[in-house]
């Protein structure tokens, strides 16, 4: 039924309040038969989709934030995006994993935990903003996955980062 | 929603294969090449092994020659220029081999001795004492010819050099291949001169940090399979496996202890990364480091008592001496801004660890004694360092242009050699123990 809302042209920004309220209701959903709760799983599903297309602001802030060598501070230059993360993520809860990075100098396992703690930082940055800590989940990966390949600068500055997905 | 696409990630991950017992046929994916030896090699000429009629795949000889050579402590007498081939220590004219410049000589033959089973005799000739200084029978398969090639070679570096051969040790390391920006990661082992590469993991997720057991049976590594890091260890015969943890946050830089009961590891479970210990019996962690730093890559020191790590505490990252029953900690290197990774030589007292010095990543070894640094290595990204079992070379992982390459390199800097890889990256050796 809700799909057929959809398909009416129910502007996404009123479905995507109306599903944040379903969503905000779990435990009624589970009240509900197990029929009524596949319906509504499914329903969810559709309805992700719909927030993204009501969120298209949100998402054009960057997602990936740089970081000097062997340095955890944050830059000046992420605030802007972050703090519009920090906003959205508390208008609109959801789970989002912070991947953090180091370039490919100094030793593997010092780089994981370097990752660690630049992605840490950020989460910290937008806890303070009033995100809530269960939302983030923190990954390092350390050297192992490259976004830029090359022994350089250029290179090395577009590793060292962490990523918000 | 994050949660369903980490399950669909997991299952991705168990695309994982355990391919241990796939050997790659004849050809190693590591090409040996010795850009520097010793400034006064023996001279030593290896005569082929008289087979005695007995068809092998292997040239014995050539692979003790190939292993002596790469020790840089030997010059071989090439085949081309030998007189005669002798096959036992009655057979030689000293003289053809004085001629030659011969120091030593290896003589030796090969008979069948059993259903399925060859014997290899040879001899060790002191050429200008004209005295046969060691004579020696090892047997095996068809199928072994390179281990026994690689115990020839053993005897006799350990009879001249009075340091035992470490040819018959293995290598385990890391490859990473890349198409169309997806990685393909592999943990292989191979022999220690590179040859009988064979998968031990292959994961579209990243493997990293492998590390041997005492006995020289079983890896412990990192594996992203499940979406976050987790460290496995995995038996290579059976190729059984086993993940020993699970945590939030950092899980890796797994080191045996000297008996194989307990495991060093890194955990960040806590808010940081902090150094624990493992009982592999009881299944039990115990927290060792409690600092708001990083602290990580414990490795353990031969008495079973004492960890090193490496520590940012101070500002940069330095090796540390932790005492697992006082958790003390005391702080061991003072000189440069970046030193990690530290890898005990046997000897207890060698330290060779990543050193910064202005810009480049160099090996280093640090004389735990008298606290004296060397810097071993030349290139500008070198990492991993990993002491043969005999103490002799370590191997560290480096770059060629753009790829990732292992190299060795002695500890007294004299001797150098790369393995250049045929294919994708090749990082993290990890060198095994003694196997025999």
């Amino acid at each position: 039924m809700k799909v057929s809302f959809i398909k009416s042209g129910l502007s996404a920004l009123l479905l995507a309040a109306l599903l944040t309220g379903c969503s905000s209701n779990p435990v009624e959903e589970q009240q509900t038969s197990t029929d009524i709760e596949d319906t509504s799983v499914q329903t969810g599903q559709v309805d992700t989709s719909a927030i993204d297309e009501s969120t298209v602001e949100t998402v054009t802030a960057d997602t990936v934030f740089y970081f000097d060598f062997d340095k955890a501070l944050l830059k000046p230059e992420s605030r802007a995006a972050l703090l519009e993360h920090a906003a959205s993520l508390q208008s609109n809860p959801r789970n989002v994993r912070l991947e953090g990075h180091a370039d490919e100098r100094g030793t593997r396992e010092y780089n994981m935990a370097l990752g660690e703690r630049r992605a840490n930082a950020v989460k910290e940055f937008m806890v303070l903003q009033g995100v809530s800590p269960g939302l983030i989940e923190v990954i390092s990966y350390g050297e192992e996955r490259a976004a830029a390949y090359g022994s350089n600068d250029d290179a090395w500055a577009l590793n060292r980062r962490v990523e918000l997905k | 929603m994050i949660g369903k696409s980490a399950k669909s990630s997991m299952v991705n991950g168990l695309l994982v294969l355990l391919l241990l017992a796939l050997a790659s046929p004849g050809y190693s994916e590591l090409v040996i090449r010795v850009t520097k030896g010793n400034d006064q090699p023996t001279k030593i000429a290896v005569a082929p092994i008289a087979m005695g009629g007995v068809q092998a795949k292997e040239d014995i000889s050539a692979i003790v020659e190939a292993d002596l050579r790469r020790s840089g402590l030997f010059e071989t007498i090439e085949r081309r220029d030998m007189l005669a081939f002798p096959s036992r220590a009655t057979d030689v004219y000293y003289r053809d081999w004085r001629l030659l410049g011969a120091e030593y000589l290896v003589a030796g033959n090969m008979q069948r001795i059993a259903d399925g089973r060859y014997q290899v005799e040879f001899s060790l000739l002191n050429v200008s004492g004209q005295k046969t200084v060691l004579t020696h029978k090892v047997s095996g398969t068809l199928s072994q010819m390179r281990d026994l090639a690689h115990l020839i070679s053993d005897k006799i570096y350990e009879e001249i050099t009075g340091i035992r051969g470490a040819f018959s040790t293995r290598l385990a390391y890391v490859t990473a291949t890349r198409i169309n920006d997806k990685y393909t990661y592999r943990l292989n082992v191979a022999d220690a001169d590179g040859a009988r590469e064979k998968l031990v993991l292959e994961s579209r997720e990243p493997i990293m940090s492998p590390a041997w057991s005492g006995d020289g049976k079983e890896l412990a590594y990192v594996s992203f399979e499940t979406g976050r890091p987790a460290i496995f260890r995995q038996n290579l015969v059976s190729a059984q496996r086993q993940q020993l943890t699970n945590f939030s946050g950092l899980n890796g830089a797994p080191s045996w202890s000297p008996d194989g009961k307990q495991m060093a590891l890194v955990l960040s479970k806590d808010g940081n990364p902090e150094i624990y210990l493992l009982d592999l019996q009881s299944k039990q962690f115990s927290r060792l480091t409690r600092h708001f730093a990083i602290d990580t890559e414990p490795t353990w020191m031969p008495d079973g008592k004492h960890l090193l790590f490496t520590s940012d505490r101070g500002g940069t990252p330095q090796i540390y001496k932790l005492n697992i029953a006082t958790k003390a900690t005391e702080r061991l290197t003072f000189s440069g801004n970046y030193n990690a990774r530290p890898s005990l030589a046997p000897d207890g007292r060698t330290l060779a660890m990543v050193h910064r010095q202005s810009d480049t990543f160099h090996i280093a070894s640090f004389d735990l004694k008298t606290g004296r640094m060397i810097e071993l290595t030349e290139t500008r990204l070198d990492e991993s360092p990993t002491v043969a079992p005999n103490g002799a070379m370590l191997m560290y992982a480096t770059k060629q242009g753009d790829r990732g390459v292992l190299a060795a390199v002695s500890l007294d800097a004299g001797v150098r050699y790369v393995l250049p890889s045929s294919s994708g990256d090749v990082r993290e050796p990890a060198w095994s123990p003694f196997l025999r």
